[in-house]
């Protein structure tokens, strides 16, 4: 099977985990890491781009440790990054609760969980690392929910069953932002790290093959300036927002890693994107995003449609022998906790088989009436009062009394730049961490792990692997902006973006992204097919050429002009959509978050094909609109037998 | 629905500004007030003008990053973000004045843009534990008792969306500084800083230019997130505390 | 501002006490105003202890008027730009704390040139407070003056005491009710009390 779009190049040979023992191999890696002397970290510059879990936790740690780091992201504030709207919790293998949990089983859960397109090695590692983390943010002050004993409560999450969940009520990602933030603005009073927020990266300074800074714009004045280090890292979460709407936020872009992307650093993965299945839908064409509602719900809410077609009687009128609970009836061991890709799915499936409820019929029900009988509605209140009451406010419906709609959304991208064990780029020097990277959540990633891998790659395992490649690195003369590869990127950054402000076409920025995320969810969404993301392949070039045709943005670049921004994200969207296809057409199987309709199993469930597809997908930029390279990491497993995942 | 909107336009930092009038039609009362002011700059951008500029990003009420007063309310009418208000809240008809948060210690930057980093340098002042990543103790060394926990939580949830300074009649971060001290100083995490952390947030909220705190109670009617008004007189305890204990 | 106010209502609390003596005759009343003056006697010479008292209340009150007049100028620094769009903000004793204050100090000028120094009180004799009292209150500007002055103190003391409280860390969410309703009913008593003595005399209960 070959397909014209693409080449296959040298395969990765190898992703440099340490042999041995698999718990054994984090402790080795560290151990054979050189050293940077303490009295020489000062010397080194390291550029951390995003504040979020990943990004704010590096640049603390880094900061600490005595390097020197410049800190960049484009909110006014480093507290804002989108880490802060993750709701459910962070996962640790503590087994405080003696439910059998242990390192290994977390390490187990998120391969099968992944459906086996992770490594194993990085998973170990996080899982091993998962323990330090819950004991760091606790020591931060991090206000985890307490038992009456004082000690730190959990609850269960989907796809596991364990209780190894930990939680500051709806609000897990933002206690757990803050936490990092604060120890970030320790090191920026202490003169460590220097901050430049409202400043967008929009170019890789790659100087003799290696990272060597950044071309970043301030959102205020529009100055486009260049910025040295000795390492750059990405910590610039993920592209759900190639979609247009995505619970992920509104100015949450590509740009960083799709740079780096054309500057060599190649991208694994792009079509294994995550649909959460529990978010709110939408309620017209003006819908800006998607708001998700924690999977925690579906700890004790019930998820049902009716069983009759077309079936528009309000929820409560509708008895209980004519409702279906499919989740139950489908998966009974697990229930309504399956993982989030099986739930999306089964919620696509009931809605095109036209038992959707709600407006337009893309909707389930997510029903608490058995909770709040069970429990009493004071309990429920205070388990999930802040989520119920942002459903309130946001559909003007009281969920203690109607069943909550919910449909699928775009939430998280698995997908992102390759990297190896050590967080290593194909570009050496550039580092990619948290969601910007592809590492650890195979094809699908579990509730509240997210939070763990940020954590875990920013706290840990970035500030162990840098060290090794600052101390090896003949990193001697700083360049600076007079080096003629810095002046190239500089005029390119400028050209596109006058390029950008002089078309004054008809279209607004926003008009191109909302055509180009319409044809990725409906041809690269929940579900994929050859003739779909063939026509996807075939549209997404011609949009492309539309928007240099008819973009349109006022004002000028040197000042704050926010639809210069958007129209710039634009453009490398409408590269990255076209990746993202023809990945998912390439991997004719399904998988996880990727669910080929070609590749499924007699009763519907995702059928893998480990023998074809058993390896990580990392493409290597050639030009836009030119076949890229496909080169294949192969996912070996010693620990975790690939099987059918079966939640039954 | 049909709404006029009074919106205060100013080009930069150093140029004078204006309220302009603007119709919007077609409404939705589904539409969040962020996506009604969308809809408007899609009109204003295809005609040539100047999108009227705002902060905004998650959309879902905790980024702390939208903040407009609206009819003279921080956040508008409803005790949440403006990203959460909904077009429901108003009436078909209606004129909606829309103005940036007004402080000297929040100089606005275009429009509706504020710059709110007198916020991120009063954090940096004391706003933290000192925990150095690695040297953390195991978790569950050190119980927390369950109420000390949910105090801390209460005030942790400020998202520093700054409504408290734009509600306050003195511009007083009052609020903000105290929801941050109450947080970390109840847990036994915080102790060893309890006294420098509470001193020096408050001299560093001072000379950002903040208002003093006449207990007007506005900012605790605004928060988004419901830091309650008690929240200043424990700030206020523990920096005559922090005053008596530490000589300076 | 909280200490300071705290030492000024706690010589209200005094003064309404002192005040109410005069529903007990002329002879009562009259004793007491002698006796403000020979206080502490015999270790304090005569009009000492007042003295005393009188310039603690002068340090409190200046103490008191420069911390309103900072706090005001920060306050009013810290807002450079008003809002366009007005509205109502806050309950009427808040807002009305920085006129009420001034309100208040220029009261208690007339106050003491017309009960102390005795200088605009026309029929006045040295010695004789009660009757003084009577020739203030039996003027229509004298009433009105004075009612209007202690519905401002009544007003400055009800969101005063509660916010002092504030200041010095006395508040928390379980005692706010508490503190609110101590603050109400200490602004009802002492107005009230202050009241009284005008209504008195205009109603002929005290002539």
């Amino acid at each position: 099977m070959s397909y014209p779009q693409y080449e296959t190049g040298e395969p990765i040979a190898d992703a440099g985990a340490p042999d041995g023992p698999i718990a054994e191999r984090w402790d080795r890696r560290r151990f054979e890491a050189e050293l940077v002397n303490p009295a020489n970290r000062r010397k080194h510059t390291v550029i951390v781009v995003g504040t979020g879990l990943a990004g704010g936790a590096a640049g603390a740690t880094l900061g600490e440790q005595g390097y020197h780091v410049e800190q960049f992201c484009y909110q006014d504030s480093p507290r804002r990054a989108h880490s802060i709207a993750a709701q459910g919790g962070i996962n640790a293998a503590k087994n405080y609760r003696n439910d059998g949990d242990s390192v290994h089983r977390l390490f187990y859960d998120t391969v099968k969980g992944g459906d086996f397109r992770a490594r194993e090695s990085n998973v170990h590692r996080l899982a091993q690392i998962s323990v330090e983390i819950i004991d760091q943010c606790v020591a931060q002050g991090v206000p985890f929910a307490r038992e009456y004993g004082g000690l730190l409560d959990t609850r269960s999450f989907g796809g596991v069953q364990v209780s190894r969940t930990f939680y500051a009520r709806g609000q897990t990602g933002q206690q757990l932002l803050l936490g990092a933030y604060q120890a970030l603005s320790r090191q920026i009073a202490a003169g460590n790290v220097v901050l430049h927020a409202r400043t967008e990266m929009l170019d890789l300074i790659v100087i003799d093959g290696r990272a060597r800074g950044i071309v970043a714009r301030d959102l205020i004045t529009g100055e486009i300036s260049s910025h040295f280090a000795d390492a750059v890292v990405l910590a610039t979460g993920g592209y759900g927002n190639v979609f247009y709407l995505s619970t992920n936020a509104m100015n949450s872009n590509a740009t960083a890693i799709w740079r780096a992307h054309r500057r060599g650093a190649y991208f694994a993965n792009p079509c294994f994107t995550q649909i959460h299945p529990t978010c709110i839908p939408r309620t017209g064409d003006h819908q800006s995003k998607l708001t998700l509602m924690s999977e925690s719900l579906r700890n004790d809410g019930r998820i049902w449609v009716p069983k009759a077609h077309g079936d528009t009687r309000p929820a409560h009128q509708i008895p209980e022998d004519e409702r279906d609970y499919y989740l139950e009836r489908i998966y009974p061991s697990f229930g309504n906790l399956v993982p989030r890709d099986i739930a999306s799915r089964a919620a696509k499936n009931v809605c095109d088989e036209g038992r959707g409820v709600g407006p337009g019929g893309q909707g389930v029900y997510l029903d608490f009436a058995d909770a709040i009988r069970r429990m009493g509605r004071e309990k429920v209140e205070e388990k999930y009062g802040n989520l119920f009451d942002m459903y309130a406010r946001i559909t003007a419906e009281n969920p203690y009394e109607t069943p909550m709609r919910i449909y699928p959304a775009v939430h998280y991208t698995m997908g992102g730049l390759w990297v190896d064990y050590d967080l290593r780029t194909t570009i050496p020097g550039l580092f990619a961490i948290g969601e910007a990277n592809f590492s650890d959540h195979g094809a699908n990633r579990l509730g509240a792990s997210a939070l763990m891998q940020g954590l875990g790659d920013g706290y840990f395992v970035l500030p162990s692997t840098i060290n090794d490649y600052l101390a090896r690195a003949p990193l001697a003369d700083r360049p600076d902006a007079s080096h003629p590869a810095v002046a190239e990127v500089l005029a390119e950054t400028e050209d596109r973006l006058n390029l950008l402000l002089s078309v004054d076409g008809d279209r607004t920025p926003d008009s191109f992204h909302r055509e180009l995320g319409e044809l990725m969810w409906e041809y690269c969404g929940m579900a994929r097919t050859e003739e779909g993301l063939r026509k996807a392949l075939d549209r997404i070039p011609l949009i492309r050429e539309e928007f240099w045709r008819r973009i349109k943005v006022p004002g000028t670049g040197e000042e704050f002009n926010h639809s210069l921004e958007k129209a710039n994200r634009v453009v490398d969207y409408l590269e990255l959509a076209e990746l993202m296809c023809l990945d998912a057409l390439h991997r004719s199987e399904s998988c996880g978050g990727h669910f080929r309709e070609e590749s499924q199993t007699p009763d519907g469930e995702a059928a893998r094909k480990d023998e074809q597809f058993g390896y990580v997908a990392a493409w290597e930029f050639t030009g836009t609109g030119e076949a890229p390279v496909l080169h294949k990491e192969d996912l070996v497993f010693e620990y975790v037998h690939p099987t059918q995942r079966s939640y039954a | 629905m049909k709404l006029k909107l009074r919106v205060w336009r100013q080009r930069d930092a150093a140029a004078t500004g204006e309220m302009a009038a603007y119709e919007v039609d077609g409404v939705s009362e589904d539409m969040s007030f962020l996506e009604m002011l969308d809809t408007l700059n899609e009109e204003l951008l295809l005609r040539g003008e100047d999108p009227i500029a705002f902060d905004h990003d998650c959309r879902e009420g905790i980024c702390g990053a939208c903040g407009l007063v609206i009819n003279g309310d921080a956040h508008g009418p409803e005790r949440t973000t403006a990203c959460q208000l909904h077009m429901r809240s108003f009436r078909d008809g209606d004129t909606i004045d829309v103005e940036p948060w007004r402080a000297a210690a929040f100089p606005v930057i275009k429009d509706l843009v504020v710059d709110r980093s007198a916020f991120d340098r009063i954090i940096q002042a004391g706003g933290y534990v000192s925990a150095p990543t690695g040297a953390a103790p195991e978790a569950h060394a050190t119980p927390v008792p369950k109420p000390d926990a949910d105090f801390a939580f209460e005030h942790a949830e400020c998202i520093g969306c700054g409504a408290c300074v734009a509600a306050c009649p003195n511009g007083s971060a009052m609020l903000f500084t105290s929801a941050k001290v109450n947080h970390l100083n109840v847990l036994p995490q915080g102790v060893p800083e309890r006294e420098t952390r509470v001193l020096d947030m408050v001299a560093t909220m001072d000379a950002e230019g903040f208002g003093g705190c006449t207990l007007a109670g506005e900012c605790a009617t605004a928060c988004p997130k419901g830091i309650p008004l008690p929240s200043i007189a424990a700030m206020n305890k523990e920096w005559l505390r922090a005053n008596r204990k530490v000589k300076r | 501002m909280a200490v300071s106010g705290l030492l000024m209502l706690g010589y209200l609390v005094a003064h309404v006490m002192g005040n109410l003596k005069v529903f007990f005759g002329p002879r009562e009343f009259n004793e007491y105003g002698h006796w403000l003056r020979t206080m502490g006697a015999p270790v304090l010479h005569e009009e000492w202890a007042l003295w005393i008292v009188r310039l603690v209340l002068l340090a409190t009150v200046a103490a008191h008027a420069v911390s309103a007049y900072q706090l005001s100028r920060r306050d009013i620094k810290a807002r450079p730009v008003a809002y366009a769009h007005k509205r109502r903000r806050a309950s009427y004793a808040t807002r009305t704390m920085r006129w009420g204050g001034v309100i208040i100090a220029l009261f208690i000028v007339w106050h003491i040139l017309d009960l102390t120094t005795l200088t605009v009180n026309e029929n006045a004799q040295p010695g004789h407070p009660y009757e003084n009292v009577v020739a203030t209150f039996s003027t229509w500007y004298g009433n009105v003056v004075y009612i209007t002055a202690m519905l401002a103190v009544g007003l400055h003391v009800r969101h005063g005491f509660w916010s002092a409280a504030q200041t010095l860390g006395a508040g928390s969410a379980s005692r706010d009710r508490a503190l609110k309703a101590v603050a109400s009913g200490l602004a009802l008593v002492l107005t009230a009390g202050f009241i009284a003595v005008p209504v008195a005399v205009m109603t002929g209960v005290v002539s």
